[in-house]
């Protein structure tokens, strides 16, 4: 972990309520897909935490993506280039993806499908074969589309109305795909438990909770595994399939 | 050249800056940011006789200037923390620490001070007579003299260890409590524990934490916490650990001028993992900006 100021390079919005923002800083406390960055607003008491989307190693410039939903989200949407922010950064256990096959599938939900990007690209440059599902609600929210297509990495939609790609939740593509034999997810719970009933094989699935540091002080977002008491902040967000009691 | 240091029971602090209880675990989350032997002490993550997982989750909720926890003393139980968590603090803070216990019973209590008191890292024993989010814990020992004075007696039979009772703001007169801790032989007294709160998320319409409501700290409840240290410092002639939103070294020389002994730093650790260094780095240049050669010639100065 570390503490560090980062500029804001930019900061668009790219589908109602969804924002990207470029941070230029230190980066180099971000060691893998997965991670999230712990960031201080002013006003506000306690940091937000928002997942890596996509970093670039040479300029020194993460993105994160991110839906205005609470104070602090609608605060970072106001902010603009040239600003700066404070971030703990570097924090989480991150996808382990070493342990996939050669043929690995990721899945992302909603707000969960921006720390895909980067995690479908590590696999692709680590000679995977990486085929991608991102689900929204409805075709308006659907994101990140165009970037999978130009990294050479296939992208099936879904969208629960129908009205872009296959209609229904992330688990409807999966009958469309040969059956993978490593899977990455990220997404509301309900979506993650449905991915991992559906799935023989192994993965690994990013969870969410309220935290309150981030870093794994305080015991706030605190988790049973089958493999005892977890924090999600620190010892997560990433679970193993074997190890999640839900 | 400032005098940082104070000294309780007998044990001598290079300053008087000690990470609170549930905000630095067992401080191996901090031992990879700062040496952390230039704290005072640490007081460990609330300690029970069993383990136990705490309270579900959503814990934690934001507020103004400050958060509510309703985190339930997760702790791994008093037999591994004495046999993994001490030991493994003790490789990278080489002082005396505070373990802070909780229990259900008053034999409880004396059962986890009695492992303690075997425990030679241990300075101090801080005993939680006010945790707000356990129910039938804690609290309902810190909110009565005669039951705060019965836990008192029990663990001070136990352990030849300096014994500090940590009371509960959510009292109608603090003082009373902690006159009845010192007169069933208290060695020091720290206050306060957070004070019980509740938000509800707008969007649900329901309470943000899933046991409704919690420990509510940080900076919003300084000036709570000085009145009640000032109020327990004229009432009581043993050593008084201040705490409750001290997030700057301003923030610790008012609480020693209140009557506090030392003092300890909680939610800052978690919005800033370098507070207490930041602190203690800032303690000596604010200090001789108001004019103050030793810290420990402060306490109680305001009265």
């Amino acid at each position: 972990m570390r503490q560090g100021i980062f500029y804001i390079k930019e900061n668009i919005q790219i589908a109602p309520d969804m924002y990207e923002m470029a941070l230029e800083g230190d980066i180099g406390a971000i060691t893998k897909p997965g991670q999230f960055v712990n960031i201080a607003l002013d006003g506000l008491y306690l940091r937000r935490p928002l997942s890596v989307h996509d970093v670039d190693a040479a300029a020194g410039v993460l993105r994160v993506i991110y839906k205005a939903v609470g104070r602090g989200t609608e605060v970072l949407a106001g902010m603009g280039a040239g600003e700066t922010l404070d971030m703990l950064t570097g924090l989480g256990n991150g996808f382990d993806i070493h342990k996939a096959g050669a043929n690995t599938l990721v899945i992302g939900g909603g707000a969960g499908a921006p720390p895909m990007y980067w995690t479908a690209k590590a696999l692709r440059d680590s000679g995977r074969k990486v085929t991608a599902i991102l689900g929204f609600n409805t075709a308006a929210e659907v994101i990140l589309q165009q970037k999978f297509t130009d990294a050479g990495i296939p992208v099936v939609i879904t969208t629960a109305d129908g009205s872009q790609g296959t209609k229904g939740f992330v688990t409807a593509a999966l009958a469309e795909l040969p059956a993978p034999d490593y899977t990455f997810s990220c997404g509301p719970q309900p979506m993650l438990r449905a991915v991992y009933d559906a799935l023989p094989n192994g993965g690994q699935f990013s969870f969410e909770e309220r935290m309150g540091c981030g870093f794994g002080a305080c015991m706030g977002c605190s988790c049973k595994t089958k493999y005892g008491t977890k924090r999600i902040c620190k010892d997560g967000p990433v679970l193993e399939k074997e190890e999640i009691q839900w | 050249m400032v005098n940082l240091q104070t000294t309780l029971s007998g044990i001598v602090l290079d300053n008087p800056v000690i990470p609170a209880s549930g905000t630095f675990g067992f401080g191996e989350e901090f031992a990879r940011l700062y040496d952390l032997n230039i704290l005072g002490s640490i007081s460990v993550k609330g300690t029970t006789q069993e383990p136990r997982f705490g309270n579900p989750t959503p814990r934690i909720a934001e507020c103004t200037a400050g958060l509510i926890n309703s985190v339930g003393l997760q702790n791994p139980g008093v037999e591994k923390v004495v046999a993994e968590e001490l030991p493994r603090l003790a490789a990278h803070f080489r002082k005396p620490v505070i373990a802070n216990i909780s229990g259900f019973s008053i034999e409880e209590y004396a059962a986890c001070a009695a492992r303690m008191d075997g425990a030679d890292q241990v300075g101090i024993i801080e005993v939680n007579v006010s945790c707000p989010n356990v129910h039938g814990g804690g609290i309902s020992f810190g909110t009565d003299p005669a039951a705060a004075a019965a836990v008192t007696k029990a663990v001070k039979a136990v352990t030849k260890k300096p014994v500090y009772i940590k009371l509960t703001p959510n009292v109608t007169d603090i003082v009373s409590i902690a006159k009845a801790c010192e007169d069933a032989g208290a060695d020091g007294l720290a206050l306060i524990n957070t004070l019980l709160g509740m938000r509800i998320d707008l969007k649900r319409k329901k309470p943000v934490i899933a046991n409704k409501m919690g420990g509510f700290s940080g900076p919003a409840i300084f000036p709570v916490a000085l009145r009640m240290v000032y109020q327990v410092y004229e009432a009581v002639q043993i050593p008084i650990i201040g705490m409750g939103g001290v997030s700057t070294a301003d923030d610790v020389i008012e609480m020693m001028l209140a009557g506090a002994a030392a003092v300890q730093v909680g939610a800052a650790n978690l919005v800033n993992p370098w507070a207490c260094r930041d602190i203690i780095r800032d303690l000596p240049g604010q200090a001789e900006h108001y004019g103050i050669r030793s810290l420990s010639e402060l306490i109680g100065g305001a009265h």
